[in-house]
């Protein structure tokens, strides 16, 4: 059905989307994480509360939620091309990747974090838990399996993105869906990478719940 | 003995929107050291801000908590935290950590306080065995029963060698049987141990079980306090009264004739005293209300007898009743 040239095309196409999939939702994490457990922490019912910076963080991670991905990958090539160079291909993407997506992974975060007993973080502090012994000893690992749902959704809507960089040239399925199933009407290889597409978004989305079950202590 | 806990001029209020209510106003209050102590009171009375203002859970709008002598507001954080290591809490709905083991639970405490890990687990097993959970160490709370689920709480609050237990309704997540349990633990533990308890509670037959000493707990203030013997005895205020005698029964009409109410304090209720009594002055009476309770093995409560119109009767009851040190007063108006 299709030459080699082109399985070769969409071999290559589908290890770029993982690895700009996954190389982004790590970078995305690093920062994302961070945001949320600051989100909650200082919160004005959370265990530091600070008013003034919960709410400008909130604005920020609004403002950056709203804008379009597409507009944000563009108007951000000046910046992504100072970070790795240049404004094409997969490394390109990333850049577009986590800055689009880490607010959207603090939010997941947020509401994870947020899904913890207040009665437990009360007993920890009643027991002189620091801030931040109450976050990596209380509030994450008692949301753990939330956060591991949170992290299958964070990665199929990074995934989702990732095609959409192709308008740009960033490579991977979305890309080579775009230029030959888009571009130049063939359908037959705009199905196989969608196929793809979903085949992994399936994939990622089924393990992450496995996982996320696997980490719940609360079952009986 | 010495006081671990003094309160003085505790004050408590919320803004609730642009209002402020007192849940707490004006308590005093010396906790000794080695002593069950209890608050009871009606819901919303503000036992459970008061509890948590004991460990700075909840911080007071005015006056001062003392730990051994030490003013809590004048710790900084670090230094709450570690007086929180000494004061520790278990809650009504266990609060335990779903996602550690039982063990691992009971370890928290000891990480927060850096104890070294070996130290820790063996620490742990140890508590487990008190509680008599040891075969529950790998289990997750989620597979434990609530009783079992308190139990694990103790292990974890006795962690770190508190001098001190505060239960803010401890008991009342569980059946009869299983409280009991657990309140004859905490006794166990008040006395092998000797960490003070301060139990809150709105149950009558948690504070009769085991407590040494009882605040009631009304309006935001503290109504009454005193051993529980005496305040169960002869409760003086209304809500004393109310929280004493529930289901005390005042509705009844007894017509014009007087009655009188005598109040047992534990020395003579189990002497028949109301037979011998009758047999001495011989003067009927009429039984219209007896409620006499056990409170730390000895019987307590109170009877209503209603007497003729005589006034010489009156008079033999009222002095043969005296003369057997009980607590005897004329009820005008029993209605
Ligand atoms: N965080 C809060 N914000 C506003 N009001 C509060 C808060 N916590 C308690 N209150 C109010 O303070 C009063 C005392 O509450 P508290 O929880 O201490 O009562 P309680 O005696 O423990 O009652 P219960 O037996 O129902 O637990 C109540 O009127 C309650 O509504
Ligand atoms: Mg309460």
């Amino acid at each position: 059905m299709f030459d080699k040239i082109i399985i070769n095309m969409i071999v290559e196409g589908f290890w770029d989307s993982i690895y700009m999939t996954l190389v982004s939702t790590v970078f995305a994490y690093l920062i994302g994480l961070p945001l949320g457990i600051i989100l909650v922490v200082t919160d004005k019912d959370g265990v530091k509360p600070m008013v003034w910076l919960n709410r400008g963080l909130g604005v920020i991670i609004n403002i950056l939620r709203s804008v379009p991905f597409l507009i944000l990958l563009i108007t951000i090539i000046p910046f992504t091309r100072w970070v790795t160079g240049t404004s094409i291909g997969t490394t390109a993407t990333i850049v577009p990747l986590v800055v689009a997506a880490a607010p959207f992974i603090a939010r997941v975060v947020e509401s994870s974090l947020k899904e913890v007993d207040k009665g437990v973080i009360e007993a920890a502090q009643s027991m002189g838990t620091s801030t931040f012994q109450l976050i990596y000893k209380v509030l994450l690992p008692e949301s753990l399996p939330s956060l591991v749902v949170g992290a299958a959704l964070a990665v199929t809507t990074i995934l989702s993105y990732s095609a959409l960089a192709g308008f740009t040239g960033g490579g991977g399925l979305g890309d080579i869906a775009i230029r030959y199933g888009y571009n130049r009407y063939q359908t037959d290889i705009m199905l196989v990478t969608v196929a793809l597409l979903v085949v992994i978004v399936q994939v990622l989305q089924e393990a992450g719940m496995k996982l996320a079950k696997v980490c719940d202590k609360r079952r009986r | 003995m010495s006081t671990i806990i003094r309160l003085e001029h505790l004050k408590k209020d919320y803004a609730v929107g642009k209002d402020a209510i007192t849940a707490l106003n004006d308590i005093n209050l010396e906790i000794e050291a080695g002593e069950v102590f209890g608050i009871i009171g009606a819901s919303g009375a503000g036992k459970s801000t008061l509890v948590r203002c004991l460990n700075f859970l909840e911080k007071p709008t005015e006056g001062h908590v003392y730990f051994e002598d030490r003013d809590l507001a004048k710790l900084n954080t670090k230094e709450l935290n570690v007086a929180r290591q000494s004061i520790s809490m278990i809650f009504q709905q266990f609060n335990l950590l779903m996602q550690r083991s039982v063990l691992r639970n009971v370890m928290f405490p000891m990480e927060i306080a850096r104890v070294p890990k070996e130290e820790r687990k063996k620490r742990a097993m140890e508590l487990l065995e008190l509680v008599g959970l040891s075969d529950k160490a790998k289990v997750y709370p989620a597979q434990l029963s609530g009783g079992q689920k308190q139990r694990v709480a103790i292990a974890r609050a006795l962690a770190n060698n508190p001098k001190v237990l505060l239960c803010d309704e401890a008991t009342s997540a569980l059946d009869p049987t299983t409280t009991r349990e657990v309140l004859e633990l905490l006794k166990n533990i008040n006395q092998k141990l000797g960490i003070t308890i301060v139990i809150i509670t709105h149950e009558m037959m948690v504070i009769e079980s085991i407590c040494n000493r009882v605040a009631i707990i009304a309006d935001s203030r503290i109504a009454e306090i005193g051993p529980v013997k005496e305040i169960f005895a002869r409760p003086s205020t209304e809500a004393g009264r109310k929280l004493v005698y529930p289901d005390g029964d005042r509705n009844i009409h007894f017509g014009s004739r007087r009655c009188i109410r005598i109040v047992f304090d534990g020395r003579s209720s189990f002497e028949p005293v109301i037979a011998n009594m009758i047999l001495d002055c011989k003067v009927p009476v009429n039984i219209i209300y007896a409620n006499t309770k056990n409170i730390n093995g000895t019987a307590t409560g109170e009877m209503v007898l209603q007497l003729s119109d005589d006034e010489k009767d009156y008079e033999k009851v009222f002095a043969y009743l005296k003369a057997r040190n009980l607590t005897v007063e004329e009820v005008r108006n029993y209605v």
